[in-house]
């Protein structure tokens, strides 16, 4: 090996957009093409250094767009080796076309999104409709709540994806600068038991195998285009999830941090509970505790997986609660939120009594502290006390001026 | 450093290598894959090939089957050079790790696009890689129109032609614009080798690839590729159409190099007039009502300028 390992303390403190560039390093990424953008810049940036001072072999390509930066990951990727880069909000906007092209293609990228608004207005902070926008992408979608998970899921998201049963692109979800500029204590793992985690790269159907020409990127037109699609969404509806859980096992041995499809907190015995994703799972957790001390039994549903969704483990997790919140960090934009309608789905033929409502929050960025969490978990004790959801099903939480309900 | 292939006559030419089958589904008389052709027999090297979405691509690649012996991908309309940029990054640095399956191997990286795909949408991918320094050549097949979609205009459709989106009718002779000069642009990003090429003058053109091949750093061709649907002429009679294109001097064979130096690689022995280039086509069929007449003039006094020019830059050796 023609480069330097690192010598890291048992605990590092880094900021979210570090950890991520840290387990890009660690896992020794062969080429990032990549543009930058608020708030991720950092990650690309900090695999250039890490490029510059001679602790990765591999190339930096400086594009000239995020669509660009996509398609060069696409080519590099089809010529067989390890392709990651990061992007934000209107950056990963540009780059829709290319990720439905990269999972129509099967290419195993990692792209680390660091969640932030889309405009108009212009707003550098973080909300979650980048993530929402490529829901239906064809990728496989993790969502870090802290530094530490953004290095943990990393080093995940290529087990997963390079998996040949798989063969999909992952995305990497943290929250623009709660936590990508966050920093907070975490837990590295050495340079050699993170790469062995990873693993060598396996190229498969590589454009660099001269003796077998691929070729990538074909037309199907209705003859086939259907079975296409299909088997991709077959894939990432059977095979994904067992083997994320079983890449977590793998994780929990090493690390001894242990990943859900659904993480619950404190949902044993919970009558309430709110469903999130980010960084307001901390806050929501932490909350959730302090309600118990007054007699609320609330509980937290973090999402961990949002692609492909696990239905079963939502279903499984909310099958006891009398009522529950789904929090939207993303404007709905004329219907009900993206979690409120995939939780209500995936409930909606089981026999579960559970009052749903649905909150969006946190908007370019707008904090939610415990004192909304707080109002939340008290609203939604007043439906489990009058059996029936008391308020709008779509409520806005923190907006100045009139109160904002709906549906 | 490979060896150049060395090439005795024509015949021998077109059946020295068979990476581009004939099975395809181009137009009958379609130029695309007589360039294609040529470009790819004029190596013995590896090859990485990249096509945007246009016609070549929806030709040749369509599922189950495959017109490309050769590695071979499509992303999307305006990123093949930037996908072969990519895959040139990979080489490198699968390359320098020794990782490669077959390093003795010295693969050339080409991507191929029409003219809608590089001088419109593709253009700042191309400009990109053009800047950043890759290894490889881009090849525009240039037909001066977006033929996959029906004809619409792009911005090499020059002046007076009739396309779907600038149709000549009662009041209008078609195109007002004028033909980018997208050879010249290309070769201000300062890179080793830009070049015009056509069909008919294989020599020329092979010469030009080699050279685009051996060079380091990114090569830009711009190739005239008549297209016998849009153009509106006999299928029969594509070579014939390049030849007027490059004797009329309307598309003349010229190369650039690193930026500056510019060599006039064919000089017609008769010069055509621009009228009979223009008379060969359905799509400058109005320009000869009376009323008209004067766009053809045009027309030539833009070429002879043109043409003046280029020997001047020749000459200045600047």
């Amino acid at each position: 090996m023609a480069f330097d390992k690192m010598e890291l303390r048992e605990v590092e403190v880094w900021d979210g957009n570090h950890a991520a560039a840290q387990a890009m390093r660690q896992a020794q990424i062969d080429v990032v093409a990549a543009y930058p953008i608020t708030p991720s810049t950092p990650i690309v940036e900090g695999y250039a250094k890490f490029l510059a001072d001679g602790y990765i072999e591999g190339e930096f390509v400086m594009v000239e767009s995020e669509h660009a930066a996509m398609s060069g990951c696409i080519g590099a990727a089809a010529a067989g080796g390890r392709v990651a880069t990061a992007t934000s909000s209107q950056g990963f906007a540009l780059m829709v076309e290319t990720l439905y092209q990269a999972s129509g293609m099967r290419l195993p990228i990692v792209l680390n999104v660091v969640n932030r608004a889309l405009a108009s207005p212009l707003n550098v902070n973080g909300d979650h409709s980048d993530m929402y926008l490529g829901r239906d992408s064809g990728w496989i979608q993790f969502d870090a709540y802290s530094p530490q998970e953004a290095y943990d899921l990393n080093l995940i998201a290529f087990k997963v994806a390079e998996d040949h049963d798989i063969r999909l692109p992952a995305m990497v979800n943290q929250d623009g600068f709660l936590t990508s500029h966050t920093a907070q204590g975490l837990k590295p793992l050495s340079d050699d038991d993170a790469y062995a985690f990873v693993g060598e790269f396996k190229p498969m159907n590589d454009m660099l195998d001269f003796e077998h020409p691929v070729t990538h990127g074909v037309q199907t037109e209705e003859d086939w285009h259907f079975e296409h699609k299909a088997r991709q969404h077959n894939d990432l509806m059977t095979k994904v999830l067992p083997k994320i859980k079983e890449v977590f096992v793998d994780f929990e041995k090493l690390s001894g941090r242990k990943y859900n499809l659904v993480e619950k907190y404190n949902m044993d015995d919970a009558d309430v509970c709110v469903v999130c994703m980010g960084s307001s799972v901390e806050t929501a957790r932490e909350v959730a505790s302090e309600m118990r001390e007054n007699g609320i039994k609330a509980g937290v549903v973090g999402i961990r997986v949002l692609r492909p969704f696990p239905f079963f483990e939502i279903i499984e997790a909310l099958k006891d609660v009398k009522a529950v919140a789904a929090l939207d960090r993303s404007s709905p934009n004329g219907a009900a939120g993206t979690l409120f309608n995939e939780i209500a789905g995936a409930l909606f033929n089981t026999d579960s009594k559970t009052l749903l409502s649905g909150y969006i929050y946190g908007l370019g960025g707008r904090d939610l502290t415990k004192k909304h969490l707080v109002d939340l978990f008290n609203e939604l004790q007043a439906n489990v006390d009058a059996g029936k959801v008391t308020t709008k099903l779509q409520q806005f939480i923190g907006v100045r001026g009139p109160k904002l309900a709906y549906l | 450093m490979s060896e150049i292939k060395k090439i005795k006559n024509l015949k021998e030419f077109s059946t020295s290598a068979d990476r581009f089958e004939g099975a395809n589904l181009l137009c009958p008389g379609c130029a695309h894959s007589i360039i294609v052709r040529e470009v790819l027999n004029a190596t013995n090297d590896d090859l990485v090939l990249s096509a945007s979405t246009g016609c070549l691509e929806v030709c040749t690649a369509v599922y189950p089957y495959t017109s490309w012996d050769a590695s071979w991908i499509h992303i999307g309309f305006e990123n093949s050079s930037t996908a072969v940029a990519g895959a040139e990054t990979m080489y490198k640095v699968l390359k320098k790790k020794g990782r490669l399956k077959q390093p003795e191997r010295n693969p050339k990286f080409v991507s191929f696009a029409g003219d809608g795909a590089s001088y419109d949408i593709g253009f700042q991918w191309i400009s990109g890689c053009m800047e950043r320094g890759h290894n490889m050549m881009h090849i525009v097949l240039d037909n001066e129109v977006y033929a996959n979609t029906g004809g619409q205009r792009s911005s090499s459709t020059p002046i007076g032609s009739s396309a779907t989106t600038s149709p000549a009718g009662r009041i209008s002779y078609g195109e007002k614009r004028n033909k980018k000069d997208i050879v010249s642009i290309m070769a201000a990003h300062g890179i080793p080798y830009a070049a015009q090429v056509a069909p008919n003058k294989w020599k020329d053109m092979v010469k030009k690839i080699q050279h685009g091949f051996a060079v380091d750093g990114p090569v830009f061709i711009n190739a005239v590729s008549p297209c016998t649907t849009e153009w509106k002429f006999d299928p029969k009679d594509t070579m014939h159409l390049a030849d007027l294109a490059t004797d009329s001097l309307v598309f003349p064979l010229y190369e650039i190099i690193d930026g500056h130096e510019l060599n006039i690689t064919y000089r017609p022995k008769n010069i055509i007039p621009v009228e009979e280039y223009l008379a060969a086509q359905g799509r400058f069929k109005h320009l000869f009502k009376d009323e008209y007449k004067y766009l053809i003039k045009e027309w030539q006094d833009r070429v002879d300028e043109k043409w003046a020019y280029l020997q001047r830059r020749e000459e200045a050796r600047v």
